[in-house]
C-alpha cells in the first residue's frame, strides 16, 4: 500500500535536500509529484488539493524559506500534514453500554460485510467475548445461509433469521434472544446497498434506532476509487458511523480510499481485512501507516508479526546450527515457511526502516512464486538428500525436478545458491562479517 | 532471525518486473493546478443528488421503457457530472484556466485516471485551442472519449460453438454470480438452452446463491459439494451440457484477488479442464469489474489477462454514483472489449455495451 507514494516522496525529498536555498519553484515541482502519486493511489481529487495547498501555504511561508535548511523544513511539513491526514493511533471497536451490545456492519454490495462479520466474531472471541452473528440481509439470494455457514465453520452461534421477515424485526428479536441466551456482543450483518438508495438507507436508520448499536462500521473495499468520498459521506451523514473497515487490503490496491474516507468523515479506519482466512482481520494503526509511507519503516508491526510466528527455541537452535555450519536444506525450508507465515516478503521488507530508500534494494522485488518453487523442490527431496546435499546427483536431480514440477535447472540453481550461502556462512564463522559479499542483505 | 538473512540472498537479483501502469511512466507532464490560492474545504458534494436517485424504485416501476432511456437512467450520475457543471462554467464568466482545472477535476473524479486525463486534455487543447461554448466543449470531450473507447471494435462474436462455453472471473465481491444470473436469463430469453456450472466452491453459500439465480433464469445447474475441486465442477458442467444438448454454459468461479498466484493458477487449471471436453473452450472469458473500483482495475485486467486471457469485460454497479471512468483507461490500454454493463439488481439490469450509446447516454 502506498509504496509508489513513498517512492515519490523519497525522490522529492532528496531533491529538496540538495538545495541550499529553496526557490518557490522547487517546492512546487516537488509537490506536483506528490500530487500525482496521491491521485494515482485513488485519493480523492479535493482531498489531494487541500493537502497540497496546506503544505504549500506552510512551506512557502517566511520562516521556512529564510531558514538555513529550507529543504529539511519542507520535509518536516509534509510529514506533519501526512500524519495529520492519516490520523492518530489505532481506535478500537466501541463496545460500551448495556449487554448485549450490538455492532452494525453496513456498506455497498460486495464490499465484504459478511466475511468481515465472521472475522470480527473470531476477534471478539479471542478477546473473551461471546459473539452472536445476526444475518439481516434478506435481499441477496443465500446471504443468510452464507453467514450461517461461516458461523458453523467458526463454531459461533448464528441467529436463525427468516428471509421473509423485516430486517428491523430480525435485529430486534436477535437482541432479545442474545440477552436470554447469554451472548454479550451481536454482530449485525446488513444487506449491501447503494448509498443513494433512499428506501434501503432508511431501513438502516430504522435498524439503528431499534437496537442502538454501540458501533456502526462502514465496510469499504480498499480498491474503491474516487467515489469512496461519496459513499463514506452519505453513510456517515445518514447513519453517523463509528468507524471503517477497509477490506481486500491484501491485493495491490494503493488504498487512497483510506485517506479520502478519513478526510471526508473524520471517522477512523479501525480494521483492515488482509486475506480470505477468517483470522485475517487486523487493527489499523494510522500512525504506523504514515511512518511507513514516509519511508521510516514500520518496525512495530514487523516485530509483532515476527513474534507471532517465530518460535524462540527454534531460533536458538538454528543459530547454533549456523555457527557450526550445519544448516541443512531442511532447516532452510523450515525457516522459509516461518517467514512466509508473516505475510508477503515484499511487505515485510518494506517495514524495515530505510529499506525502500536503499538504491540497491529498491529493485528487489520478491517473487513469491520463487518461494513456492524452492519449497516444492526441497519437499521433493528425501530426508537424506536434505541433510546431505552432496549426494544429489544427476538422476536424483531429475527425480526431484519431476516430483516438484520444476526443471533440473531450477534444482541446480537452488543447490548452487545453497552451497554458495554455506560457503559464505563458513567464511563468516571464521572471519566475522568481513566475509560478507554483495549477495546478502545488511541486516 | 539469523537464518532469515541467508534466505534473502536468494531473491536479491530479481529484477523489478514491469508492472507500471501507463500512467506511472510519464508523470511530469502534470498541468498547472496549484495556481489559484483559494482555500478548498473538503466539503465538495455540491453535486446534486436530485434527478434520479438510482434504483430500484424507478427501475422496477417502468420496466418497459426504451433501452436508451433505461441506460440513461442508470448512467444519470455520470451524465450529470459532465452536463450541468460544464454549462455553469461558461455562464459565470470563468477564465480558461479555471475551465481546464474544472475539466481536469471532473475527469479525475470519474476515475478516468491521471494519465488518461492528461492525454484527453492535451489532445483537446491541441486540436481545439479555442473553445468558446459549452456545446462545443461537450462535443469535443465526447468525441475524445468515444475515440478512446473505440480502440477495440471487435464485433460481439457469434456464439457458433455448441455448447458455447463462457467462463466468468473477477476479484471478490464484484458481482460475478449476479452477472451470471442476468446473463443466463438473457440467453434463456433468446431461446437458448442454458447450463450453469457452480465452480465457486470456496465462498460459503455461493452455490446456493447461484441455484436461486438459475431457477429464476430457467437454467440447469451443475454443482458439487462445498470445497470440491472447481476444475472438476467445470469439467462436469461442460460434459453435462454436451450430453443434454445445451447451447451455452456459464462457468462461475470463486472471487480471487489478482495478486494471489496460487489462486490464479487454479483458474488456469479450470480453463484447462474446460478444454478437455471441447478443445477450443472456453470460447469467452468474461472479467467482471466493479464500477466503484479506482485505478486498481487496470491491474486487475492486466493480471487476469496475463493468467488466462480475457476476451471481454462486464462493468457492474453503474447504478450508484461511481462513474466507472476507469473503463476509458482500460479500453485505451488493453485490446479487450467492454461487453456488458450492470445497472441494477434485477434480472434485466444487464445491457450490451455499445460505445456510441454509452457516449450518448453520457452527454
Amino acid at each position: 500500500m502506498f509504496d509508489n507514494l513513498s517512492e515519490r516522496l523519497d525522490s522529492v525529498f532528496k531533491k529538496l535536500k540538495g538545495h541550499g536555498k529553496l526557490k518557490e519553484k522547487d517546492v512546487e515541482d516537488g509537490l506536483k509529484e506528490v500530487r500525482i502519486a496521491l491521485l494515482e493511489a485513488d485519493v480523492h481529487y479535493k482531498v489531494v488539493k487541500k493537502f497540497i495547498n496546506d503544505i504549500k501555504e506552510r512551506a512557502l511561508g517566511q520562516e521556512v524559506m529564510k531558514s538555513l535548511t529550507p529543504g529539511q523544513q519542507v520535509i518536516k511539513i509534509v510529514n506533519d500534514e501526512l500524519t495529520k491526514l492519516m490520523g492518530a493511533s489505532h481506535e478500537d471497536l466501541n463496545l460500551s453500554g448495556p449487554v448485549p451490545i450490538p455492532v452494525m456492519l453496513v456498506g455497498l454490495q460486495g464490499s465484504g460485510k459478511t466475511t468481515t462479520a465472521g472475522k470480527l466474531a473470531v476477534l471478539m472471541r479471542k478477546n473473551g467475548r461471546k459473539p452472536y452473528l445476526v444475518p439481516a440481509d434478506v435481499y441477496r439470494p443465500a446471504a443468510i445461509k452464507q453467514l450461517k455457514k461461516l458461523g458453523d465453520q467458526l463454531d459461533v452461534p448464528v441467529f436463525p433469521s427468516d428471509a421473509k421477515k423485516d430486517p428491523v424485526k430480525i435485529c430486534r428479536e436477535a437482541v432479545k434472544k442474545a440477552r436470554k441466551e447469554g451472548y454479550d456482543t451481536l454482530i449485525l450483518d446488513t444487506a449491501g446497498r447503494l448509498h443513494v438508495d433512499e428506501e434501503l438507507m432508511t431501513e438502516l436508520v430504522r435498524i439503528r434506532d431499534a437496537v442502538h448499536p454501540s458501533d456502526i462500521l462502514l465496510v469499504a473495499d480498499a480498491m474503491t476509487g474516487q467515489d469512496a468520498v461519496n459513499i463514506a459521506k452519505s453513510y456517515d451523514e445518514i447513519l453517523d458511523i463509528g468507524g471503517v473497515v477497509l477490506t481486500k487490503m491484501d491485493g495491490d490496491a494503493r488504498g487512497g480510499a483510506a485517506l479520502s474516507i478519513k478526510a471526508v468523515t473524520g471517522k477512523p479506519i479501525k480494521f483492515i481485512g488482509v486475506g480470505e482466512k477468517l483470522n485475517q482481520l487486523e487493527p489499523f494503526h494510522p500512525d504506523r501507516m504514515a511512518s511507513s509511507i514516509l519511508g521510516m519503516g514500520d518496525v512495530l508491526t514487523f516485530i509483532e508479526k515476527a513474534q507471532s510466528v517465530v518460535d524462540e527455541e527454534q531460533a536458538a537452535e538454528i543459530e547454533k546450527k549456523l555457527r557450526k555450519s550445519q544448516f541443512t536444506l531442511e532447516d532452510f525450508r523450515d525457516q522459509m515457511v516461518q517467514i512466509r507465515k508473516m505475510g508477503s516478503l515484499t511487505d515485510l521488507l518494506n517495514m524495515i526502516p530505510g529499506f525502500s530508500k536503499n538504491k540497491q534494494m529498491k529493485n528487489l522485488e520478491v517473487d513469491e512464486r520463487e518461494l513456492v518453487k524452492i519449497e516444492a523442490i526441497i519437499n521433493s527431496m528425501t530426508p537424506r538428500e536434505r541433510r546431505q546435499h552432496t549426494i544429489i546427483n544427476g538422476s536424483r536431480r531429475k527425480r526431484i525436478a519431476r516430483g516438484s514440477g520444476t526443471t533440473v535447472q531450477d534444482v541446480n540453481k537452488l543447490i548452487k545458491n545453497y552451497t554458495q550461502v554455506m560457503k559464505m556462512i563458513k567464511k563468516i564463522n571464521k572471519g566475522g562479517m568481513r566475509g560478507l559479499g554483495r549477495g546478502i542483505l545488511p541486516f | 532471525m539469523k537464518g532469515n538473512r541467508i534466505i534473502m540472498g536468494w531473491f536479491k537479483k530479481k529484477s523489478k518486473q514491469d508492472r507500471k501502469t501507463p500512467s506511472e511512466q510519464k508523470t511530469h507532464k502534470a498541468t498547472e493546478v496549484f495556481e489559484e490560492d483559494e482555500t478548498v474545504t473538503i466539503n465538495m458534494f455540491q453535486e446534486s443528488d436530485e434527478g434520479i436517485p438510482g434504483y430500484p424504485a424507478g427501475f422496477q416501476s417502468e420496466p418497459d421503457s426504451g433501452f436508451v432511456r433505461h441506460l440513461r437512467k442508470g448512467l444519470s450520475k455520470t451524465r450529470e457530472f459532465l452536463t450541468t457543471d460544464i454549462e455553469n462554467l461558461f455562464k459565470s464568466g470563468t477564465t480558461m484556466e479555471d475551465l481546464w482545472e474544472e475539466i481536469e477535476e471532473r475527469l479525475i473524479t470519474s476515475d478516468i485516471g491521471v494519465q488518461t486525463t492528461m492525454d484527453i486534455m492535451e489532445n483537446i487543447s491541441k486540436k481545439f485551442p479555442k473553445i468558446s461554448n459549452p456545446d462545443q466543449l461537450k462535443a469535443v470531450l465526447k468525441e475524445e472519449i468515444i475515440s478512446l473507447l473505440n480502440t477495440q471494435t471487435a464485433a460481439p462474436e457469434k456464439a457458433t460453438a455448441k455448447p458455447h462455453v463462457v467462463m466468468i472471473v473477477g476479484i471478490n465481491g464484484v458481482g460475478k454470480t449476479t452477472t451470471i444470473g442476468k446473463l443466463a436469463a438473457k440467453s434463456s430469453d433468446e431461446g437458448k438452452k442454458v447450463l450453469i456450472a457452480a465452480a465457486d466452491t470456496f465462498r460459503a453459500a455461493a452455490i446456493e446463491q447461484l441455484v436461486i439465480w438459475a431457477e429464476k433464469a430457467g437454467a440447469d445447474i451443475v454443482r458439487h459439494r462445498d470445497n470440491a475441486d472447481p476444475a472438476a465442477v467445470a469439467y462436469d458442467g461442460v460434459e453435462a451440457a454436451v450430453a443434454r444438448g445445451k447451447d451455452i454454459v456459464f462457468v462461475d468461479t470463486a472471487g480471487r484477488l489478482h495478486t494471489k498466484i496460487s489462486l490464479m493458477e487454479e483458474l488456469k487449471k479450470i480453463r484447462r479442464a474446460l478444454s478437455k471436453k471441447i478443445p477450443d473452450a472456453p470460447h469467452e472469458v468474461l472479467l467482471v469489474l466493479d464500477a466503484t473500483t479506482g485505478q486498481n482495475a487496470l491491474s486487475q485486467v492486466r493480471l487476469f489477462n496475463n493468467a488466462i486471457g480475457v476476451t471481454g469485460i462486464a462493468l457492474t454497479k453503474l447504478d450508484g454514483t461511481a462513474k466507472g471512468g476507469i473503463v476509458v483507461s482500460i479500453c485505451s490500454t488493453f485490446d479487450i472489449p467492454l461487453k456488458y454493463i450492470g445497472v441494477g439488481e434485477q434480472l434485466e439490469d444487464l445491457h450490451d455495451f455499445d460505445p456510441a450509446l454509452f457516449a450518448d447516454a453520457l452527454f
